[in-house]
């Protein structure tokens, strides 16, 4: 069987970790290349790389985060953050990462969707989305979540797949640092509605928050950072507790 | 001196992940679409991953299909990954019929859509599956030597071979009730569905093991 996912994300800055509570707050967490390497060697399925680097130059960090990365882990990993042309994704998917992340680019340019899963098949894409609820509505946001757009969430994520996305990464803003479990509502309604898989992130405080996306929502994957970070729950122990739940995992 | 191995460069898909497994397990990877420097090696990787019907055309047109056919039927370990795995039977519905390299009799096959029992199935499949013994005598004595039966492998696919010679199968995956072939070996070849370059320690023992064989040979 194929199985659940648990996936720790790393939002990096300068080659440092870093994690705040909703988008805000940041601090540090450690060096990207050290903490992917603990991963690894813990049981991750995945890692996802999520560049907040604010410089000009963003797209040399990145691309050398991806080179490191890829010379010390062998399993998957996604990265994202700024990618905005077809080039950099090559030159990304070139130097190791197996797929790329896209968010505010595509909403300003959807084609980069298209062009980009015609060109290394919609696998290597991913449509990473930020919702928030405004007065009942969840809107997506844009710009590392500083900037509302007119995008209904569950609109936007079937039509980035229809563009051909091959996965959809959606982080719900409301939960986002908060530890009060994932958005089970809003992921369960999410994966009735697409055929690609779903990454639930945002939420997660505690192994039964897990067990819950997994079972309830029936994502594919979860991801969660400080959780992970800050060793309060470490991946083996998640694991054994899913796989002793019925939950198929890799252990 | 570290045993040379070609990785055929035929423009599907990035090789940095196998070129870094094979410098892991103390080989020297060559990333090459020239005949001669593939000839010369001692062993050859081909791996790949996206359309079927480009692949073909794009070894035809490096001039290469005769000069993989001639390695697969001699004694040089060799290793097919993905899409590298799939080349190697008769042909692919992928766009209508496409022949293979046809070095093994079988079809690939695109996974339907639906299930058996009416549920979608999410195509590719993406993530880590299973691989079971289709022979467990096979197993010891193939490149899995040192992996536990039922091992999880990292799996990225859209299309499934359907073999018609059950000798050469050597494990089994199961995708939504579909079981499938999800690795072969037979003399010098061992080709998989699976990317073992990146299924974590596991998938390097496969690596490993190949780059013994090759050591085997000298």
């Amino acid at each position: 069987m194929l199985t659940k996912r648990i996936i720790p994300c790393l939002d990096v800055m300068d080659g440092r970790v870093v994690k705040g509570t909703n988008f805000i707050n940041l601090r540090d967490a450690g060096s990207a290349v050290e903490l992917a390497e603990r991963y690894y060697a813990e049981g991750a399925d995945e890692l996802v790389f999520l560049d907040i680097t604010a410089s000009v130059e963003k797209r040399k960090t990145l691309l050398n985060l991806v080179i490191e990365v890829a010379d010390v882990i062998r399993i998957p990993f996604t990265v994202g953050g700024g990618i905005t042309e077809i080039g950099d994704i090559e030159k990304l998917l070139n130097a190791g990462a197996e797929k790329i992340s896209l968010n505010s680019s595509i909403v300003n340019n959807p084609k980069l969707i298209s062009e980009a899963s015609k060109q290394f098949g919609s696998q290597a894409v991913v449509a990473a989305i930020d919702i928030k609820d405004i007065n009942g509505v969840h809107k997506v946001f844009i710009k590392g979540g500083r900037e509302e757009t007119k995008l209904i969430g569950l609109d936007w994520c079937k039509e980035v797949v229809d563009l051909g996305a091959g996965e959809i990464l959606l982080t719900s803003m409301d939960k986002d640092g908060t530890k009060e479990g994932f958005d089970l509502e809003f992921l369960k309604k999410l994966t009735d509605s697409v055929s690609v898989p779903v990454i639930a992130s945002g939420g997660a405080g505690n192994k039964e928050h897990f067990l819950k996306a997994f079972s309830i929502a029936n994502v594919d994957a979860c991801l969660a950072a400080s959780l992970f970070h800050y060793k309060e729950l470490e991946i083996k122990e998640l694991k054994e507790y899913l796989k002793n739940n019925n939950v198929e995992v890799r252990v | 001196m570290n045993n040379n191995v070609a990785i055929i460069d035929y423009h599907m898909g990035n090789l940095f992940s196998v070129e870094q497994a094979c410098r892991n397990v103390g080989l020297n990877p060559i990333i090459t679409s020239k005949q001669t420097e593939i000839e010369n090696s001692d062993a050859v990787i081909l791996p790949g991953v996206g359309a079927f019907p480009e692949a073909m055309n794009n070894l035809n047109k490096l001039n290469l299909i005769e000069t993989l056919k001639k390695i697969l039927e001699n004694e040089k370990p060799f290793m097919g990954i993905c899409l590298g795995f799939q080349l190697l039977f008769s042909g692919s519905e992928e766009f209508g019929n496409t022949k293979g390299l046809n070095v093994f009799p079988g079809q690939v096959k695109k996974f339907p859509t639906v299930s058996s029992t009416k549920s979608k199935i999410k195509v590719p499949q993406i993530g880590w599956n299973q691989i079971h013994p289709y022979n467990s005598q096979k197993w010891k004595r193939s490149l899995l030597n040192g992996i536990n039966n039922n091992e999880f492998m990292y799996f990225v696919h859209s299309y499934f071979v359907e073999t018609e010679d059950d000798s050469i199968t050597l494990t089994y995956t199961e995708y939504e009730g579909i079981k499938y072939c999800s690795s072969i070996e037979k003399d010098n070849v061992f080709a998989s569905q699976f990317h073992p370059e990146k299924s974590a320690y596991e998938g390097i023992k496969i690596y490993n093991n190949f780059a013994n064989s090759i050591n085997q040979k000298d």
